[in-house]
C-alpha cells in the first residue's frame, strides 16, 4: 500500500475511564485525527476494550471498508491480542493493526494536559503512517511434545509427577539427592494430624518408581535447556552412584558386607546425628531401593586397595562398579514443573543461639530425626550425652521475621513447633516451653492443634529468645542452657534454664536457586524464591511460558499447600499439551536470499542458536520456531540481507517520520 | 610504622597505667605512638545518646586533625574507636549529615575527605605484628595463668571490626603469651557502661555477672582491651565483697600490660602499680618464667 493509494485507516482513542481522558484531550484527538491522511475514521470511545468496544472496529470495518486500525489505548502488554482478535473478528489480517500506547508513555507520566494532548498526536501520527506498510503476516503454529520435566523430588516433586503419569503424558524426574522424598522424608508425624509422614509419603514413592509412565533419575542435575515452550531440549547429567541401577536388586547386602563393621561416617540424611557407612542407602525407604557409595571416604576410592567384600557378596549379580562415570541424557519436553523446594535457615548465622557450640542445641530438623522411630536414635529423644531431656525450650522465628537475616515469615514453623512439642512431651514427659512472637495458626484444623497443645499443659512464653547461655547465676541453672528471653506479657527479663533447646529454624531459597533460576530464564523475589507470573491469578505459572512452580520453592508453605499446588502445575502442564498447539508470534527475522553473502556474521551473534548455516547454498537460514525476534541479527548483518516481519525498514522509518512531522 | 595516638578522655586520666604499658608495648614492637594535637572529646557516651549531630561533630574535628597527619588513628578505647568509625560510616553514607558537619568544620578552618583508617591497638598487634612473630618475642611466657579474654560489647558491633576479624583470632594473643585461654562466653558482654555511674543496681549487676563467670571458669586474671570496661570492672569489685557476695576479687589488667609482662618489660613501665586488684598473688603463684636465651 505504499504511497497511501487506497488507504483506508480507522482510528480509535480510548478514554479508559478518566486514565487517559483525564489527561489527554480525546475528543480534540479524535477531532484532530480525522485530518491525518488515510484515515477514513475516527473516534473515541469510553473504554475500547470492552465488548462494544471491540464491536466498533468490526462495525466500522464493515461499513466503511476500512483495511488499517489503529488504536490509542494501554500498554499493548495489555490489549494488543483483544484488538488483533477484533481486527481478525472484522475479516482483517490480525496483523493490520497497530497499538499506541498513550497511557503508560502519556496519560500517566504527564500533567501538562496541551502537552500530553500534542504528545498523543505524535504517537498517533507515526502509528497511522507505520500500519500503512504493513504487510499480512501469519502465526505458525507448531505441535507441543507432550512429555514434562520435573526438577525435585520432594512431595510437590513426586505428586505432580504421579498426576501426569496417571493422566498418560510421560514424566522425566530428575532429582540430585540420592533418594526421592525431600524433607518430609525426614519427618515422623505431620501437622496438625499427626499422621505419620512415611506411611503417606512412602506408597506415593515407589509408585513413582513403579509407574511406567515416570522416569526417575537421581543423583542428577539438569545442566542445560534450550528451546521454547512446546519443545524444550533438556541435558541431564548423572552423576555416577558406583551401582549398576538395572542389575542392583537393592538387597543391601553390599552395605552389611562392607568392610568397616561398624558405621562411621557422619550420615547426611539424619544430619551428622546418626552414622554411616562408606557403602550406605540414606534411609530404609529409600526410593530408589538401591545403594550409593562415596567416594570420599570408601577405601577402594581412596587407596585402590580396598578387599572389596561388598563386591565379593554382590557376587554374580556384579552391581557394584567402581569405574561408572559422570553421563550425560538428552531430552525433549514440552513443559517443565520446578519443585526443587526450600533450604533450612542455617543456625550458625546467629551466633548467639550457640549452634554448634552447646551439643544441646539443635535445630527443628534435627528434632525432627530424633523424634523419628527410623532416625539415629530409633525415636528416642536423647540428647548428645546419652541423657533424657526434662526440660526443653522451642524457639520459634529462628531466621524468620527477623530484620537482620530472613524478614518474611516461614509459615510452617510455628505449626511444626506445636508438633515438636507434642511429640518431645510424649516421648519423654518433658517440660516444655515454647517461645514466641505471635502463634501463627492459619489452616484447616490449626487453631484446634494449638488449643490441644495448651490444654496438654505445653508453656507458651510471649518473646523471641533472645540467646542461649550457660552461665549459671544460682544453682537451679547450674549444666544447664539458659535461655533468656523478654517476657512480654509479664514486661520482665527471664532467664528459663533447659536441658534441650530446639531451634526453629525458616525456610529459605536453596543457596543455588539463582543458578536455577537463570537455567530456567524466570525470574525471582528479592527474597529469592521463584516468581510466579501473578501473585492471585496466575500462582504456578511462571514469565516463561511452558514453565511451572510447585512447592516451597515459589515460597513457604506447608505439605498439603505444596501438594494443591503441584496438582495445579499438572493441571496447567495437562491444559498446554491438550492444547497441542502452540502459537509462534510472527514477529521474526527473515533472509533475503539473493542478498545473502553467507559471511555467517550472524549465526555467533544469536542468542537462542536460530540461524544455521546451509551449506549447500551457501547462505544463512533461521528457524522461525527458535527465532525470538530480538532483532541482533537484523541490527548486524553487513549486506542488510536480514529483516524482521513488523520491523520493517519502512515501518520504522514511517513511524519517524511520523514522529517528527510535528508541526 | 608510625601511627597517630588518639588518647580519648581516660587514658589521660584514670587510666593513666594503660596508657604506660600501651607506649612501651608499642616501643617494644617498633610501633611509635604520636599524640594528635589538639585532640577533642570523642563524642562517646552521653553525647551520642543525646544529639548525634554534635556527636559526629566532635568526632570529625578529630579525624580532620588525624587527616592533617597522614597517619592511621589509634584509639586504644573501645568507646573512642567505635564512634570515630560510626561518624565516618555516617559522614560516607548520609549526604545531609556531611554536608552539616562540613559545614561545622569549615567555621573552625577544618576539612576532612573521609581519607583516615582508624585501629584499636590489638587490631594492629593482631595484624601487623602477628600472633606468631608474638610468641617469638615472649621473653617471660606467661606459664600457668589462666586468662579469661574480655572485649566488651563494642567490638563486636557494625562499624568495628575490619572483615574477617573475629574476637577468636584476637584469643590467640592468649596462648601466644604462654598463658592458657579461658572459654569465656562473656567476651563480649556489656560491662555496665555509663550505667555503673546512672542506673547502680543495673550496671553492678553486669558487671557481677562477668566477675562471677570468670570466677566460675577459674580465671586468674580478666584481660580487657578497653578502659572503660577496666574501671568498670575493676573498681567495683569491691563493692560486691562488701555487700557479702562472694569473693569475686580477680585483677582485670589491660591487655598490653599482659603483653608487656610476657615481653620481659619492667613492671614499673607497664603501670602495673596502678591496679585497685593487683596481680602480685598471680605473679607469686605462677612465677613468670625467663625463658632460656635462644
Ligand atoms: C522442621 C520442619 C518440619 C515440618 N513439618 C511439617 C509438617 O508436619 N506438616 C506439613 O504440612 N509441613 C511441614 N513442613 C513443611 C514441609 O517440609 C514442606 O511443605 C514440604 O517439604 C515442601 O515440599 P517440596 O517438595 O516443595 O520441597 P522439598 O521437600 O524441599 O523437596 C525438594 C526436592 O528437590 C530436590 N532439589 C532441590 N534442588 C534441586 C535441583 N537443582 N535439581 C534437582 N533436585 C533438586 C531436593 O533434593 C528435594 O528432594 C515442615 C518443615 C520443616 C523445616
Amino acid at each position: 500500500m505504499n504511497g497511501n493509494g487506497n488507504l483506508r485507516v480507522g482510528l480509535y482513542i480510548c478514554h479508559c475511564g478518566t486514565n487517559i481522558a483525564g489527561t489527554i484531550d480525546v475528543k480534540a484527538v479524535a477531532a484532530w485525527g480525522e485530518t491525518l491522511p488515510g484515515v477514513v475514521v475516527s473516534r473515541e470511545y469510553k473504554y475500547m476494550c470492552s465488548d462494544p468496544g471491540q464491536q466498533l472496529i468490526v462495525d466500522d470495518v464493515r461499513e466503511q471498508h476500512l483495511n488499517r486500525i489503529v488504536v490509542a489505548s494501554c500498554s499493548p502488554l495489555l490489549h494488543e491480542q483483544t484488538f488483533r482478535g477484533a481486527t481478525a473478528k472484522a475479516g482483517l489480517n490480525p496483523f493490520f493493526f497497530h497499538m499506541v500506547n498513550v497511557r503508560e508513555h502519556d496519560s500517566w507520566v504527564h500533567e501538562d494536559k496541551q502537552a500530553a494532548t500534542e504528545k498523543a498526536k505524535d504517537l498517533i501520527r507515526a502509528a497511522v503512517r507505520r500500519v500503512a506498510f504493513h504487510k499480512p503476516l501469519e502465526k505458525k503454529r507448531v505441535p507441543i511434545h507432550p512429555d514434562v520435566l520435573i526438577v525435585g523430588g520432594g512431595i510437590a516433586g513426586i505428586h505432580a509427577a504421579l498426576t501426569l503419569a496417571n493422566a498418560g503424558k510421560h514424566v522425566y524426574l530428575v532429582e540430585r539427592e540420592p533418594t526421592i522424598g525431600g524433607h518430609m522424608a525426614k519427618f515422623d508425624k505431620t501437622f496438625p494430624t499427626l499422621d505419620c509422614a512415611a506411611c503417606i509419603l512412602t506408597p506415593k514413592m515407589t509408585a513413582v518408581k513403579k509407574h511406567p509412565n515416570i522416569t526417575l533419575w537421581t543423583l542428577s542435575d539438569v545442566t542445560q535447556i534450550e528451546g521454547y515452550v512446546g519443545n524444550f531440549t533438556v541435558t541431564v547429567k548423572r552423576h555416577p552412584r558406583y551401582i549398576i541401577e538395572d542389575l542392583c536388586v537393592g538387597c543391601l547386602e553390599c552395605i552389611e558386607a562392607c568392610v568397616y563393621k561398624q558405621a562411621k561416617y557422619p550420615d547426611e540424611f539424619n544430619l551428622g546425628l546418626g552414622k554411616r557407612k562408606p557403602i550406605y542407602i540414606p534411609f530404609p525407604q529409600a526410593v530408589p531401593q538401591l545403594p550409593v557409595i562415596d567416594r570420599e571416604t570408601c577405601i577402594e576410592f581412596k587407596s585402590g586397595r580396598c578387599k572389596k567384600t561388598c563386591v565379593e557378596v554382590c557376587g554374580d549379580r556384579k552391581a557394584i562398579d567402581f569405574k561408572q562415570q559422570e553421563s550425560t541424557e538428552t531430552i525433549n519436553v514440552g513443559s517443565v514443573i520446578l519443585a526443587t523446594g526450600f533450604q533450612v535457615f542455617d543456625a550458625r548465622r546467629l551466633p548467639y543461639y550457640g549452634y554448634g557450640k552447646f551439643p544441646n542445641v539443635y535445630t527443628s530438623l534435627e528434632a525432627e530425626r530424633l523424634i523419628n522411630a527410623a532416625g539415629p536414635t530409633q525415636g528416642e529423644v536423647i540428647l548428645r550425652d546419652g541423657r533424657k531431656p526434662k526440660t526443653v525450650g522451642i524457639l520459634h522465628c529462628i531466621g524468620s521475621r527477623d530484620e537482620n537475616t530472613n524478614r518474611w515469615c516461614s509459615r510452617v514453623c510455628c505449626m511444626y513447633s506445636l508438633k515438636l512439642a507434642h511429640l518431645i512431651k510424649e516421648h519423654t514427659g518433658a517440660e516444655i516451653f515454647n517461645f514466641y512472637i505471635d502463634i501463627r495458626t492459619p489452616g484447616k484444623g490449626f487453631e484446634e492443634f494449638y488449643q490441644r497443645l495448651l490444654n496438654e499443659g505445653v508453656h507458651f512464653i510471649r518473646g523471641k529468645g533472645a540467646e542461649i547461655n550457660t552461665w549459671p547465676l544460682d544453682p537451679s541453672e547450674e549444666g544447664k542452657l539458659i535461655i533468656r528471653v523478654e517476657d512480654t506479657l509479664i514486661g520482665k527479663i527471664r532467664r528459663i534454664p533447659v536441658d534441650m533447646v530446639v531451634l526453629s529454624v525458616g525456610l529459605e531459597p536453596h543457596a543455588d536457586a539463582g543458578d536455577v533460576r537463570r537455567l530456567f530464564n524466570i525470574s525471582c523475589s528479592s527474597e529469592g524464591w521463584f516468581l510466579e507470573r501473578h501473585p492471585k491469578l496466575a500462582p504456578v505459572n511462571t514469565f516463561t511460558d511452558g514453565i511451572f512452580l510447585a512447592g516451597c520453592c515459589q515460597g513457604p508453605k506447608d505439605i498439603p499447600d505444596s501438594v494443591a499446588q503441584a496438582g495445579a502445575a499438572a493441571a496447567e502442564s495437562l491444559a498446554l499439551i491438550d492444547s497441542k498447539f502452540v502459537e509462534l508470534e510472527p514477529n521474526t527475522a527473515y533472509i533475503l536470499e539473493e542478498a545473502c553473502s553467507g559471511c555467517k556474521t550472524c549465526i555467533p551473534l544469536c542468542p537462542y542458536s536460530a540461524i544455521s548455516f546451509v551449506e549447500a547454498k551457501k547462505k544463512a537460514e533461521i528457524n522461525e520456531a527458535l527465532c525470538k525476534g530480538c532483532g541482533t541479527c537484523v541490527a548486524a548483518c553487513p549486506s542488510g540481507s536480514i529483516r524482521q516481519n513488523l520491523f520493517e525498514d519502512e515501518e520504522i522509518f514511517e513511524e519517524i517520520k511520523g514522529v517528527l512531522a510535528h508541526a | 610504622m608510625a601511627y597517630t595516638y588518639f588518647p580519648g578522655c581516660c587514658m589521660h586520666g584514670f587510666a593513666r597505667h594503660c596508657q604506660d604499658s600501651l607506649y612501651a608495648v608499642f616501643n617494644a614492637l617498633g610501633l611509635e605512638l604520636r599524640e594528635l594535637k589538639d585532640w577533642n572529646c570523642c563524642g562517646a557516651t552521653s553525647y551520642i545518646a543525646v544529639d548525634e549531630y554534635q556527636a559526629f561533630t566532635l568526632a570529625a574535628r578529630n579525624l580532620a586533625l588525624a587527616e592533617q597527619a597522614g597517619l592511621e588513628v589509634v584509639a586504644p578505647c573501645n568507646a573512642c574507636f567505635m564512634v570515630l568509625k560510626k561518624a565516618q560510616d555516617y559522614l560516607a553514607r548520609y549526604s545531609n549529615l556531611r554536608e552539616r558537619i562540613e559545614a561545622a568544620l569549615a567555621r573552625g578552618g577544618l576539612q576532612y575527605s573521609g581519607t583516615v583508617q582508624v585501629r584499636h591497638p590489638l587490631e594492629i598487634v593482631i595484624e601487623k605484628i602477628g600472633i606468631k612473630a608474638l610468641r617469638e618475642k615472649v621473653k617471660r611466657p606467661l606459664k600457668g595463668w589462666n586468662v579469661a579474654p574480655y572485649y566488651g560489647c563494642l567490638l563486636t558491633r557494625p562499624y568495628t571490626l575490619r572483615n574477617g576479624m573475629t574476637l577468636e583470632a584476637f584469643d590467640q594473643l592468649i596462648p601466644a603469651l604462654g598463658a592458657n585461654l579461658v572459654d569465656f562466653e562473656l567476651k563480649d558482654r556489656c560491662c555496665g557502661g555509663s550505667l555503673t555511674g546512672t542506673i547502680e543496681e543495673v550496671g553492678d549487676r553486669l558487671v557481677y555477672i562477668l566477675l562471677h563467670e570468670a570466677k566460675r571458669h577459674n580465671a586468674d586474671v580478666l584481660v580487657t582491651v578497653c578502659p572503660l570496661c577496666q574501671l568498670n570492672v575493676e573498681t567495683h569489685q569491691k563493692q560486691f565483697i562488701r555487700r557479702d557476695r562472694e569473693d569475686v576479687n580477680i585483677p582485670v589488667p589491660y591487655f598490653t600490660q599482659l603483653i608487656g609482662l610476657a615481653l620481659g618489660i619492667p613492671e614499673k613501665d607497664l603501670g602495673l602499680d596502678r591496679l585497685l586488684v593487683p596481680l602480685d598473688r598471680v605473679l607469686e603463684e605462677h612465677p613468670a618464667e625467663l625463658r632460656a636465651a635462644a
